[in-house]
């Protein structure tokens, strides 16, 4: 049988007569505009779709150390990443064939502005910044990485937390197809990370989209991961897929595998020892085999900066 | 030539040289001539020194049950050796550690072997392999008699101290200590059920 609908609704009604006849003028608006976003402009990050791509419009920051930084080579083949293994060249040799894009992140929780955004889209309000910031890994090394993000202030600004957020917890991609160190099940996935309000609004940390002026690598965290310099490594969450702005601390995975060995701060601490090793000193990637360690600095040198967050805590039981 | 003459003027020197190839690589690859030591040379070294130091203490464990099951006498002439290069790669191993890791800055060495527990159960491990190596010529073997059987099952502690050291200071993932834990396992309780057997058999023969 054939149903007959109706046309209830005429075109005209749609489309008035007199837009109909502006539509040139309506197109060749609608091109200026879509030409204005795409130029380069000063508030517009834009990460390419091709691994190894440069970046363009990368500013410089105050922030920055003058310490030369490692190589690329050692920056992206000893790295921490467990969703591609747990050994430091799994993440370079498991994640070559990962391909992040496309990628989105959802925004939740306590603020006015919510919802799923794709990566461009994440990004695109922010000026992307080169950091060049020392990276301190709680296994007593460290590293000088020449970071490519956009300030995270800016990022959870942007969403406008409401005066319940007292946390901002992110979350990893959990995709055990794509990603073979999940199969083993040596951390509770996804991975969690999380950070107080306050330190998520310091000028410091970054959420990074490259290194070296380049597309972030896959094994550092592609398409964006979270640098936090005056904390241990693990901090700096990777493969972002959720950001979440929660009343109550949130869970964080080597706090949870071990809470007697990492702590929800995780700060930079040479007077408080790990329990299994000292973190007094730091092996500097790079120095060279005959190398002595070097001594490990309070908040990773950035104590002017951070110090006051954590005024009248107790850092030996927060640790 | 009989077996045993074949063994020491043939095998014994082609098993030795094999022996310290793990060694030589770590040399070789030092200076990029057949690998790479990576981004952390210093950690790799130790590293490589210590997996191999586990690995021939397991080797030197598994002669006698090897004999044992393929009747290969032979073997045993083999044991030394391996208990010696055990040795040897424990003190490469405590040495990497020593000056390249710690830059034989006494402090921190003291500090290291006294509050942390994997760097002193290894420290201990180090102590008696020394205590018997030099106690491994016949020489001493003659002179201890039946005390340095004794002595020598300290074997049995070194390399359980010698995985324990290794479970200990993996940060979370314990797979690869968890497989020498397992042939360890393997290797002592096959002693442990001969044992066992060789108990109950007497047991019978003496009809009790």
């Amino acid at each position: 049988m054939l149903i007959k609908k109706p046309a209830d609704i005429r075109p005209s009604e749609i489309t008035s007569e007199q837009n109909y006849l502006d539509r040139r003028t309506f197109i060749r608006a609608g091109a200026l505009f879509g030409g204005s976003i795409l130029a380069p402009s000063a508030m517009s990050a834009v990460v390419p779709d091709k691994r190894g791509a440069k970046l363009a419009d990368i500013g410089k920051s105050p922030f920055s150390t003058d310490e030369a930084p490692n190589s690329f080579e050692d920056i992206t083949t000893y790295n921490n990443y467990y969703e591609f293994g747990t050994g430091k060249s799994d993440p370079y040799e498991n994640a070559q064939e990962f391909d992040p894009l496309p990628w989105t992140i959802a925004v939740e929780g306590h603020a006015e502005k919510t919802g799923t955004f794709d990566f461009a889209d994440f990004i695109k309000p922010f000026d992307l910044e080169e950091r060049i910031y020392r990276m301190r890994c709680v296994e007593a090394w460290s590293m000088v990485i020449p970071w490519v993000g956009v300030s995270l202030a800016e990022v959870v600004k942007h969403f406008k937390p409401t005066s319940k957020a007292k946390y901002v917890a992110f979350e990893t991609l959990n995709d055990r197809t794509r990603m073979p160190g999940i199969r083993r099940g040596s951390l509770d996935w996804p991975y969690r990370e999380g950070l107080t309000i306050a330190e998520a609004t310091n000028p410091l940390p970054i959420l990074a989209v490259g290194l070296y002026g380049q597309v972030l690598p896959n094994q550092n965290g592609a398409p964006i991961r979270l640098v936090v310099p005056w904390k241990y490594g693990f901090k700096g969450i990777k493969g972002i897929v959720r950001m979440r702005f929660t009343e109550e601390r949130p869970e964080t995975s080597w706090n949870m595998a071990q809470a007697r060995e990492y702590g929800f701060y995780a700060n930079v601490n040479p007077n408080v020892d790990h329990p299994r090793w000292s973190q007094a000193r730091e092996r500097r990637i790079g120095a060279g085999l005959f190398a002595s360690k070097q001594p490990t600095l309070m908040y990773n040198g950035y104590g002017d900066e951070v110090a006051h967050l954590y005024k009248g805590l107790d850092l030996r039981r927060n640790f | 030539m009989d077996t045993l003459t074949q063994v020491r003027r043939i095998w014994k020197p082609i098993v030795f040289l094999l022996c310290l190839v793990p060694a030589l690589l770590i040399v070789t690859d030092a200076f990029e001539l057949t690998g790479r030591l990576g981004a952390n040379p210093v950690e790799e070294i130790q590293d490589r020194f210590g997996i191999w130091a586990l690995r021939f203490i397991m080797i030197t464990l598994a002669v006698t049950p090897l004999r044992r099951v393929t009747g290969w006498n032979w073997l045993a002439r083999f044991r030394r050796m391996f208990g010696l290069f055990t040795f040897f790669y424990v003190l490469m191993h405590f040495l990497a550690w020593l000056i390249l890791d710690q830059g034989v800055l006494l402090s921190a060495i003291l500090e290291d072997i006294v509050e942390r527990p994997f760097i002193t159960i290894g420290f201990v491990a180090l102590l008696l392999l020394t205590a018997l190596a030099a106690t491994s010529t016949n020489a001493m073997r003659r002179r201890l008699g039946r005390r340095w059987q004794t002595l020598h099952n300290a074997t049995y502690v070194i390399a359980v101290l010698g995985v324990w050291h290794y479970w200990w200071q993996v940060k979370q993932d314990i797979t690869e200590p968890l497989i020498y834990a397992s042939v360890l396992a393997v290797l002592l309780g096959a002693r442990v059920w001969w044992q066992w057997q060789r108990r109950r058999k007497q047991a019978i023969a003496y009809g009790s």
